[in-house]
């Protein structure tokens, strides 16, 4: 196991909490409740954002800690963007306090606890074996160099990131995307079985030890190496590589797949030449998009495509609709069933439907099963099919 | 209220098994273990009582690859005491692992007499679930195992469990203590524990290590082959299209009369 830290508890009174750099800007609300009307979810939260914050000020903080509302939280950053007062809701504030949450609540979850303990124990939710986690290299159809094996420096390091490296949608992903750095002659290479996730979800649903503990893991095997900049095929994996981890030494550039691929996109434009034929509409992912405010890069990427046309849903760019899947979403269906909550990604699917387009395009890796999913639920599966953006481009590569 | 809770390390299936070159052991290069799922139901179960009787739960386990992890956890959890036994061979067998575990915990201050011993009634190397009931046996204590339920009445110095038979059928039990219960499942799933409460545990130490102490020999477990089981053959693999493969399964089984 990782170096252990003695356990910092805030001091769990109102004076204890605004001591806290984190904690401080509560003062700063002026309960408006713009976040709670803008959350997905604000509508079955016993305890929206504003309300928490307000009970949080007037120190009624553990009833505010006892309820698992901000299980309901999917950190999609709607009341981050919203918030007049710019607070760090999302990435800062809730986090801190769900991070008491989950070490009063009675019963975690079963689904979250074991994508928690997965996690820790195999460096991946789904809990598959760590020596599978390259195991879709075979496949790719292209030259997929192991850093390790590779014995000497390299431009990019590629995290591929977990629902990609073992989800067999996500190996698609995978795959494409090694197709087109390789039609670009990008000099990268991937950790492999080396690799392990980020733990970026597991800090946003207040899991910060077990972030912790993957960071110090995650920068001991960067440590080994020699690259120039880091890339990544999940959102929640760049923030965390870009906003977090420099604060224990990551001092490499940090990029997404999509970004990365648009910055190159001339490099690639002689080389697409297969008609697709499809109308496509984009749904911004909560961290790339709204987060990151990276609306036109995937656009650009899809316009490019031979035969595509792009149809926008009513709801885009900072006012996408999230999919469910952030904070421990991913791992929370079953919990949010329960109480009767409606599904987020059945929600955007609906408007998705309703652009009569043929493709749902995506850039996050936890889209794909949620939105194929509702797709089969909602009885859309014959009309429409999901498909990240690098899926996309591979397919209008010429061989 | 005194509660013991023996807890141990199992191969984890997570990984492909291999065998070793010798043909009797597992290939050690690629394996992990991980805890006797059994067991964590028994810590669980202790924790429990631990809660509504303010009992004193220690745990007990046989030095073993990532056992500390195990024990951290269990402190983090709210085990009061936790130790580690060095000197029992993990390929010791049931009947050696029961003996040495009979001769060293009587050894080991404050562990013994405990009111309730709580340990899982099989393991997937241990399926017949033989260590639970030899120990019970060599500390003369009486022993029910596949146990699910556990409600103690301390005043009346009983206990009544529910114990699981094949066919769905349940019996309760009532059972004076101390006693040994062999743990198959509890009231509730074994309880998350969040990383920095298994780090600051790490960080106050808390594992004290005792050596095994050896009894009376019994006759080590010898294997003289060990081999993965062979594939016979005798599945009918469905191939076509999703809509093939789907209309075959629908034709088999009506055909069955399962339809």
């Amino acid at each position: 196991m990782a170096t252990a830290t003695v356990l910092e508890t805030p001091d769990l009174t109102l004076d204890g909490l605004l001591a806290t750099p984190e904690g401080r800007p509560l003062l700063s609300c002026i309960q408006c409740g713009t976040c709670a009307g803008t959350c997905p979810y604000g509508d079955v939260m016993r305890y929206t954002p504003r309300r928490l914050i307000g009970m949080l000020r007037e120190g009624f903080i553990e009833e505010a800690i006892a309820s698992d509302d901000l299980l309901t939280c999917v950190t999609c950053y709607d009341c981050w963007a919203k918030c007049p007062r710019g607070l760090h809701l999302t990435d800062v504030l809730l986090p801190l306090v769900k991070e008491q949450v989950l070490l009063r609540l009675p019963q975690v979850p079963a689904e979250l606890q074991s994508a928690l303990s997965n996690t820790m124990r195999y460096g991946n939710p789904m809990g598959e074996s760590p020596r599978k986690r390259a195991a879709w290299v075979d496949g790719a159809g292209v030259p997929v160099p192991i850093l390790r094996d590779l014995g000497r420096p390299v431009d990019v390091l590629w995290i591929v990131e977990c629902y990609s490296a073992y989800y067999p949608r996500g190996q698609d992903n995978a795959r494409a995307t090694a197709r087109v750095l390789a039609a670009l002659g990008v000099d990268f290479a991937i950790l492999g079985t080396e690799e392990k996730c980020a733990g970026e979800c597991a800090r946003l649903v207040g899991e910060k030890g077990l972030f912790d503990t993957l960071r110090e893991q995650n920068m001991a095997t960067f440590g080994k190496y020699e690259f120039a900049s880091l890339l990544t095929s999940d959102p929640h994996a760049f923030d965390a590589f870009a906003y977090v981890y420099p604060s224990l030494g990551l001092d490499r550039p940090v990029d997404h797949t999509t970004p990365f691929l648009a910055a190159r996109l001339d490099a690639l434009r002689p080389r697409l030449t297969r008609e697709l034929g499809y109308r496509v509409t984009y749904h911004d992912s909560c961290v790339l998009g709204r987060h990151n405010h990276m609306h036109d890069e995937p656009r650009r990427i899809l316009e490019a495509l031979p035969g595509v046309s792009l149809v926008e849903m009513t709801h885009n760019r900072d006012n996408t609709i999230c999919c469910g899947g952030g904070g421990g979403g991913m791992w929370l269906d079953t919990h949010y069933k329960a109480k009767g909550h409606p599904r987020l990604s059945d929600r955007r699917v609906e408007e998705a439907a309703a652009t009569g387009a043929d493709v749902l395009a995506v850039s996050c890796p936890y889209e794909v099963p949620r939105f194929e999913d509702s797709l089969k639920v909602l009885g859309y599966d014959d009309r429409m099919v999901v498909r990240d953006v690098m899926e996309l481009v591979a397919e209008a590569l010429d061989d | 209220m005194k509660i013991l809770v023996l807890m141990k390390m199992v191969p984890d299936i997570v990984e492909e098994l291999e065998v070793a070159g010798d043909g009797t052991s597992l290939d050690q290069e690629y394996l992990r273990f991980i805890v006797n799922e059994r067991d964590d139901y028994a810590l669980e179960q202790a924790l429990l009582l631990k809660d509504r009787l303010q009992a004193a739960v220690t745990v007990v386990a046989p030095e073993a690859p990532e056992i500390d992890d195990v024990l951290h956890t269990a402190l983090a959890k709210g085990a009061d005491r936790v130790i580690r036994v060095s000197g029992i061979a993990a390929t010791a067998g049931t009947r050696s692992t029961a003996s040495a575990l009979a001769t060293t915990l009587p050894g080991i201050p404050g562990v013994l007499p405990a009111d309730l011993v709580l340990s899982g009634c099989q393991a997937i190397d241990d399926l017949d679930g033989f260590v639970a009931p030899l120990l019970a046996g060599a500390l003369d204590l009486p022993y029910l195992g596949l146990v699910s339920r556990i409600t103690v009445d301390p005043g009346a110095g009983t206990a009544v469990v529910a114990k699981e038979y094949a066919g769905g059928v349940m019996g309760r039990f009532e059972v004076a203590l101390p006693a040994f219960l062999g743990v198959q499942g509890c009231e509730k799933p074994p309880r998350y524990v969040p990383i920095a409460k298994v780090r600051a545990a790490i960080a106050s130490g808390g594992i004290e290590v005792v050596a095994a102490v050896s009894g009376p020999a019994t006759t080590p477990l010898e294997v003289t082959a060990m081999a993965k089981p062979e594939a016979a053959g005798h599945a009918e693999m469905l191939e076509g299209s999703v809509r093939d493969v789907a209309d075959k399964l629908a034709d088999i089984l009506a055909a069955r009369g399962l339809l």
